[in-house]
C-alpha cells in the first residue's frame, strides 16, 4: 500500500521479540505488498537503503512551529524520544484529503529535492499520516529506522516465502538492487533466476560530504587526493557479457538518452563517473548537457551539436572482480591502467590535482571560474567504495557561490504542497532604457534558498504589493530587494537580458536596501564566462 | 450574586465535601454520605454509610464488594433524575466512561458545579454516552492530559488485534484489560468486527461480564479460559486482567501474543517495558483533544482538575483564557493498567 502499511510493519516489528513471529511478519510483507514498495520496505528494514537527507534539526522546526512550546516541552519529557513526540503531537490538519505517500515515492523525491524545499515537503508528508505513519517517516527520513531485521533475517523469510533455498537467494543477493523487482519476478516464479555476474544492476554510488571550513584545518594532504568536481550529470556506467546500462544518481536507467556512450561501452566493467558535453576537448557549461535530457529520441543532429563523454572518477569492477573494498589509490592505479589498455571512446581520465598544502588547494579552488567546474572533491587515499554518504571520506568543496542583489519583479504560486504560496520569484536588474532613465530587466527566477518563515513574510509581502495579475502571475511593485546567489553566469540568447544563471537561488530579504541601490546588469556580466552564448537557459 | 462553587464545594482529606448537603462525591475513605460517580475501585470504596448512584453503578458496587461493602443505605437515583438533599440539587448525567457512570450535577443558590469523576466522548456500546452540562465550575480528570495522548478509533485497534489473530493463527491472543468497562467494550468491539467465536475469560473478569449481560449488555458466547487446556485455546482470544498477563498464567498458554488494551499504550516505550508485544490503544477516559473539547462545550469559566496531568491542561486553559486549578485529589490514581495502585483497600 503506501507509508501507513510499512508503519504497520514497523511496529509489529519494534514489540516482537520472537524470531519465527519476525519472520512470519516478513513472510506477510512480502506476500502483500506491491512492487515497487515491497522491494523499498525490504531495503529501508536491512539499510541497505539510508536516508540522511533531513537533519533531526528539520523535524524539531516543523514541529516548533505548529506547538505551544509548554505542551512540546511537557510532552517530550514525558516520551522521553523526540522522534516519537514529534510523531504524537503533531497536529491532524483539518481537511487535508490527500493519500499518505508511497514508500517509493518518499524516497525517490528525497534523492531529488532540493534541500531547501524539504521541510515543506516532509511537513505535507506527516499532515496525510497517523501517528505510527508519521513515526515511520520521520525514522525513515532521518536515518533512524534501526529495527534490528539483518539482511540474514530478511533472506530467510524470502526463502520461507518463496519456497527458493536460502543458499540460492543469497548468491543473487549482491547483484540485485532496491526495490530487487528481478529477485521478487524470479521468488515468484515469473522469471529466470538473476544471474549477478551478467545482468547490467545498479550499486549505490558513493557520495560526498560538504566541507565545512571548520574540517578544512584538520585536512592532512598526505592522506587525501583532489579532483575537480564537474558540473555534468553523475552516472554509473555497467557493461558486460549480459548488457549494457547507464544509470543515473539515483540509480535510473538513462541508458535511452545516450546511445552512443551505450555504443562505446565495449568492455566488462563497472566505472563511475560524469556525464558531460566535451567539444575538442573542453567541456560545455550544464546548459548544454540539458538540451540531451528529458527527451524521448535523440537526433542525428542533437548528438551532434552536444557531444558528450564521460570523465571518468572510478573503476568499481573489472570483469566481475569487485574493487570496491580495495583502497581509492589502488582503485585509481587500476582504472588509469584500465583506461591505457581499453582505451574506450568518448571516456577520459578526470585528472588528479597535486598540492602540498590546504593553502595552496584553497588558491586552486578559488582560482577555478569556469561554468563547467562546481569546486573540488577530495578523496581520502584509503577510502573503500562505499554506497552513500559516510562522512569522513569523501569530501565536496564547492566554491563560494556568486551573489547579486536584485529586485522582485514577479511572483508565482508554487506546486503541490507549496501551491497555497507565492514561492516562485522573477528577479531584474537596472539596465539604461535608452531614453537617458533605468528600467528593469529579468535575469533569472529562483524558488528555493529561503526559510518557511522567509517564504511566509514574501508571500504576504507580494499579496500586498500586488500591480497587476496574468492568470498565476502577479506582477509586483518594484521596491523589494532580493539577494539572490547562483553557481555561475552564462551568456544566452534566450534570455530578454542576454544571460542565464545557474541554480539561483534566494539567499537574503534585503529590506534594508532600496530598490535604486539595487546591482545593475553590467554588475552581472562582470561574472559571465567569456564564451558564446548557449540558445538556452539554466535558471532552474 | 450566586455563592462561587468554592464556597460551598471543598476540598478535604477525603476528597470533595459538598458543604451544605453534607456529602461527599467519591471519598476515599468510609464517610456517612457519598455520591459515587462510577463503579471503578479508586472512585468507590466499601464502607460507606449511605451510598447515592445510578442504579447500575450501585450493582456493580454489590457484585465487586458484597452487599454490605456496597453502602448501609443504597440509594439509586436514575440518570436525569433530581433530588434535593438540605438545600443542594443533585442531579447524575451520564458521562460515558463504563456502565453506569455519571457526572454529579450540583445546583446551589443559583451556582453549578459538575463533578465528571471519569468521562469519555468516544463511542462505547456498553454504556450511555456522555452529555455536556453548562456549569460555573467544571471539575475534570486529567489522565491523559497530554497532546501526546490521542486515542485512534477503537475499531482501527481490534482490527489489528483480528489481522494479528490471521497472521499467527496458532497463537493464543492474551489482552489484558480492566475487569470494569474495558473487558465488555472490547468484547462488544470485536463483535462488531465479526468475531463470533467464544471469547476465554480468565476468573477475575466473569462476575462483571455476567452483571453487564443482567443490566442489558449482550456479550455472545464466553467460556472460561481453562491454562489446563493449551491445544483448545490456539488461535483464540483470552482476556485477562492486565496482572495476569504477563505473569506464569499467560505463559503457559500456547506461544501467547502478549496484548494490552490501554490508552498508555500509545506511548512505545510504555509498551516496551512492559512486555507487549501487540499494544492496542483503546482508552475509557478522554483523549487530549477530547478533554479540551468538552472543557469548551460545557462553557465553565472555572475548571478544577482532580488528577493526572493537571500542569498541561491548566495551561492549555490559560491559553484560552479559562481559569485551571489542580486539586492534587489523593488516590484517585486510575483504574487503567500501571497508574498507581489506589492508598485505601479496593
Ligand atoms: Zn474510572
Amino acid at each position: 500500500m503506501s507509508v501507513p502499511a510499512f508503519a504497520a510493519l514497523l511496529e509489529r516489528l519494534v514489540f516482537t521479540p520472537g524470531r519465527n513471529a519476525k519472520l512470519a511478519l516478513l513472510r506477510d510483507w512480502f506476500a502483500t505488498q506491491p512492487d515497487p514498495d515491497r522491494g523499498v520496505g525490504l531495503a529501508a528494514l536491512t539499510e541497505e537503503l539510508v536516508f540522511t537527507a533531513a537533519k533531526p534539526a528539520l523535524i524539531r522546526d516543523l514541529v516548533a512551529a505548529r506547538t505551544d512550546p509548554v505542551l512540546l516541552a511537557l510532552s517530550h519529557d514525558y516520551v522521553g524520544d523526540f522522534a516519537e513526540t514529534v510523531a504524537l503531537i503533531w497536529p491532524q490538519r483539518e481537511g487535508v484529503n490527500a493519500p499518505p505517500p508511497a514508500l517509493s515515492e518518499v524516497v525517490e523525491a528525497l534523492e531529488l529535492t532540493p534541500k531547501a524545499e524539504l521541510p515543506l515537503l516532509i511537513a505535507g508528508w506527516l499532515d496525510t499520516l497517523d501517528s505510527s505513519g508519521r513515526l515511520a517517516l520521520i525514522k525513515l527520513v532521518t536515518g533512524g529506522l534501526r529495527v534490528g531485521v539483518s539482511g540474514r533475517l530478511a533472506r530467510v523469510a524470502l526463502a520461507e516465502w518463496s519456497g527458493q533455498p536460502v543458499e540460492e537467494i543469497e548468491e543473487v543477493w549482491h547483484g540485485v538492487a532496491p526495490p530487487y523487482l528481478p529477485l521478487f519476478r524470479w521468488l515468484e516464479g515469473a522469471a529466470e533466476k538473476p544471474d549477478p555476474q551478467e545482468a547490467p544492476v545498479f550499486r549505490p554510488l558513493m557520495l560526498a560530504h560538504p566541507l565545512e571550513d571548520a574540517d578544512v584545518a584538520a585536512l592532512r594532504p598526505a592522506e587525501w587526493r583532489a579532483e575537480w568536481k564537474w558540473d555534468g550529470i553523475r552516472v554509473q556506467l555497467t557493461a558486460g557479457p549480459g548488457g549494457r546500462r547507464l544509470w543515473s544518481r539515483g540509480g535510473e536507467d538513462v541508458s535511452g538518452a545516450f546511445p552512443e556512450i551505450i555504443a562505446a561501452m565495449n568492455f566488462h566493467a563497472v566505472l563511475d563517473g560524469e556525464l558531460l558535453v566535451i567539444r575538442d576537448g573542453a567541456v560545455a557549461p550544464f546548459a548544454d548537457l540539458q538540451q540531451r535530457l528529458n527527451r524521448k529520441g535523440v537526433t542525428a543532429r542533437m548528438q551532434a551539436d552536444y557531444p558528450v563523454g564521460v570523465r571518468l572518477y572510478d573503476l568499481l569492477f573489472e570483469a566481475g572482480e569487485d574493487l570496491r573494498p580495495l583502497p581509492f589509490d589502488v582503485r585509481r592505479a587500476r582504472l588509469e591502467d584500465w583506461v591505457a589498455r581499453i582505451a574506450p571512446a568518448r571516456m577520459d581520465l578526470s585528472a588528479q590535482i597535486a598540492f602540498a598544502s590546504v593553502v595552496q588547494l584553497s588558491e586552486v579552488r578559488d582560482g577555478a571560474r569556469a561554468a563547467s567546474i562546481e569546486g573540488l572533491m577530495l578523496k581520502r587515499a584509503d577510502s573503500p567504495y562505499v554506497a552513500g554518504r559516510q562522512k569522513g571520506l569523501w569530501w565536496k568543496w564547492k566554491r563560494d557561490p556568486l551573489s547579486i542583489d536584485a529586485v522582485l519583479m514577479y511572483a508565482q504560486r508554487g506546486h503541490g504542497k507549496r501551491s497555497s504560496f507565492y514561492s516562485d520569484y522573477t528577479f531584474g536588474l537596472w539596465r539604461p532604457d535608452g531614453a537617458g532613465g533605468e528600467e528593469l530587466v529579468p535575469v533569472g527566477k529562483a524558488y528555493s534558498g529561503y526559510t518557511d518563515e522567509e517564504l511566509g513574510w514574501l508571500d504576504k509581502w507580494i499579496r500586498n504589493h500586488t500591480t497587476g495579475r496574468f492568470g498565476p502571475v502577479r506582477e509586483v511593485e518594484k521596491a523589494l530587494v532580493l539577494e539572490v546567489i547562483f553557481d555561475a553566469a552564462q551568456l544566452s540568447t534566450r534570455h530578454k537580458s542576454g544571460v542565464a544563471l545557474r541554480f539561483p537561488r534566494i539567499a537574503r530579504i534585503r529590506t534594508d536596501k532600496p530598490a535604486s541601490e539595487a546591482d545593475r546588469l553590467e554588475n552581472l556580466m562582470g561574472y559571465v564566462e567569456r564564451r558564446a552564448p548557449t540558445d538556452d537557459a539554466t535558471d532552474g | 450574586m450566586p455563592p462561587h462553587p468554592e464556597s460551598w464545594l471543598r476540598v478535604t482529606p477525603q476528597g470533595l465535601y459538598c458543604e451544605p448537603g453534607g456529602f461527599f462525591i467519591d471519598p476515599q475513605r468510609p464517610v456517612d454520605r457519598a455520591v459515587i460517580t462510577h463503579g471503578h475501585a479508586d472512585h468507590a470504596r466499601p464502607g460507606h454509610e449511605a451510598v447515592l448512584a445510578t442504579p447500575a453503578t450501585l450493582a456493580i458496587m454489590r457484585a465487586r464488594m458484597g452487599e454490605a461493602g456496597a453502602g448501609t443505605v443504597q440509594q439509586p437515583i436514575r440518570p436525569g433524575e433530581t433530588l434535593v438533599q438540605n438545600g443542594v440539587a443533585i442531579r447524575l448525567v451520564p458521562a460515558g466512561h463504563v456502565l453506569g457512570s455519571a457526572q454529579v450535577v450540583l445546583d446551589w443558590q443559583g451556582s453549578r458545579a459538575v463533578v465528571s469523576g471519569d468521562y469519555k466522548r468516544q463511542r462505547d456500546t456498553t454504556c450511555a454516552p456522555f452529555e455536556p452540562v453548562n456549569c460555573d465550575v467544571f471539575v475534570t480528570e486529567a489522565t491523559f492530559a497530554l497532546p501526546v495522548f490521542r486515542h485512534p478509533p477503537p475499531e482501527e485497534e481490534t482490527a489489528k488485534l483480528l489481522k494479528s489473530l490471521a497472521l499467527f493463527p496458532d497463537r493464543t491472543h492474551v489482552v489484558g484489560c480492566y475487569a470494569l468497562g474495558k473487558c465488555q467494550r472490547l468484547i462488544r468491539l470485536l463483535r462488531e468486527a465479526g468475531w463470533e467465536a467464544p471469547i476465554h475469560l480468565h476468573g477475575a473478569l466473569a462476575t462483571l461480564c455476567t452483571l453487564y449481560e443482567t443490566l442489558g449488555v449482550p456479550l455472545g458466547p464466553l467460556a472460561p479460559a481453562t491454562v489446563a487446556n493449551k491445544a483448545a485455546l490456539k488461535g483464540a482470544i483470552v482476556l485477562a486482567p492486565p496482572s495476569a498477563v504477563q505473569d506464569r498464567w499467560a505463559r503457559r498458554l500456547a506461544e501467547p501474543v502478549v496484548a494490552v488494551a490501554s490508552g498508555w499504550m500509545r506511548v512505545r516505550q510504555r509498551a516496551k517495558t512492559r512486555g507487549v508485544e501487540l499494544p492496542l490503544v483503546i482508552s475509557d477516559h478522554a483523549d487530549w483533544d477530547d478533554l479540551n473539547r468538552t472543557i469548551d462545550e460545557v462553557g465553565a469559566p472555572e475548571v478544577w482538575v482532580t488528577h493526572g496531568r493537571d500542569d498541561a491542561l491548566v495551561h492549555a486553559m490559560a491559553l484560552r483564557g479559562i481559569r485551571g486549578r489542580a486539586l492534587h485529589l489523593v488516590g484517585l490514581g486510575d483504574e487503567e493498567d500501571d497508574a498507581p495502585q489506589p492508598e485505601a483497600a479496593a
